[in-house]
């Protein structure tokens, strides 16, 4: 089952990476971009015989390896959910 | 005094660490590979900088959870002596042996220069031998450096003193200009509650000796030494 993990700097914390790009989007003329954030798009296949195992094995996952919560926010779609 | 030095793959400072001690100090250190699980009766554990597992995902993320890292949460919850130094700071944090976390530095660049630090609490065994107030200087090297911790862990920090090492500049004086990397509260090394956990981003193992600039690292490695007589 394919599942798909979106880990985002936490509101707060400073992203340097994300102002970059925000600042160069303002100059490329793109003026009402703001709050951008870099994060990471992992994908993975997990081998559960439900959409409801494989949810709670990635949030462990999430939550063990994937992001620090400290300094991380994440999100996770589950195929077929 | 017997040390254990851990080498991961990607470790890069595990040999000056090691010259440091041996050669340097004159201590009896070993070289643990981080797929053992014996610290070999280590009285003091140092995580080198470096790229541990390619920082992949997260610096120290991975190393967090290899075999030799169990043994080494073991060994700091009986008390014993840990000191992470860059990467080995960003593997402490990872494995919440110690508050908080180091991002990106302000600028996105990788910075390699001497800064300077100021001792913050003399009180612990990891600055013993110095003076409050004391500022060192000492090189930094590193692209992931930038201390966070949530605001009221800050707060609980300050109050107990578990900052050990500020950036300053080289009158000692707290700047925007001397926090080479943006870190809040111009953290530049903390410790644990019990104080026998202790992680720095500058490197006291690459300041032992005058030719390589400075040997202000001694003064670290003196004070452990001084405080298990």
């Amino acid at each position: 089952m394919q599942v798909k993990v979106f880990v985002t700097p936490r509101r707060g914390i400073l992203d340097p990476q994300g102002r970059a790009v925000e600042h160069a989007l303002r100059s490329l003329g793109f003026k009402g971009v703001a709050d951008v954030k870099i994060g990471k798009y992992i994908v993975l296949e997990i081998g559960a015989q439900s959409a409801a195992e494989a949810r709670e094995q990635a949030h462990q996952m999430c939550e063990r390896l994937l992001a620090n919560p400290l300094i991380e926010d994440y999100a996770f779609e589950v195929e077929g959910e | 005094m017997k040390w254990g030095v851990v080498r991961f793959p990607g470790s890069l400072d595990d040999n000056d660490a090691l010259w440091a001690l041996r050669e340097v100090m004159g201590q009896d250190a070993t070289l643990l590979w981080h797929k053992e699980t014996s610290l070999r009766g280590a009285q003091c554990v140092l995580l080198p900088g470096g790229f541990s597992y390619g920082d992949y995902l997260r610096c120290g993320a991975i190393a967090r959870f290899s075999p030799i890292m169990e043994s080494v949460g073991k060994f700091a919850a009986e008390g014993g002596l840990v000191v992470g130094t860059c990467n080995g700071f960003q593997v402490l944090c990872e494995a919440h042996l110690l508050p908080g976390a180091l991002t990106r530095n302000r600028s996105l660049s990788f910075i390699c220069e001497p800064v300077h630090v100021r001792v913050e609490n003399s009180h612990t065994p990891f600055t013993c031998a110095l003076r409050q107030g004391e500022v060192l200087r000492l090189p930094i090297k590193h692209g992931e450096g930038r201390y966070v911790a949530p605001a009221d862990e800050l707060r609980q920090m300050e109050e107990r003193g578990q900052v050990l090492l500020r950036y300053v500049d080289a009158a000692g004086e707290q700047s925007e200009a001397a926090n080479p990397n943006g870190s809040l509260h111009a953290i530049a090394g903390v410790a644990n509650e019990r104080f026998n956990v202790f992680g720095l981003m500058p490197h006291p193992e690459h300041a032992v000796e005058l030719l390589l600039g400075g040997e202000d690292g001694l003064k670290i490695f003196r004070s452990i030494i001084e405080n298990a007589r």
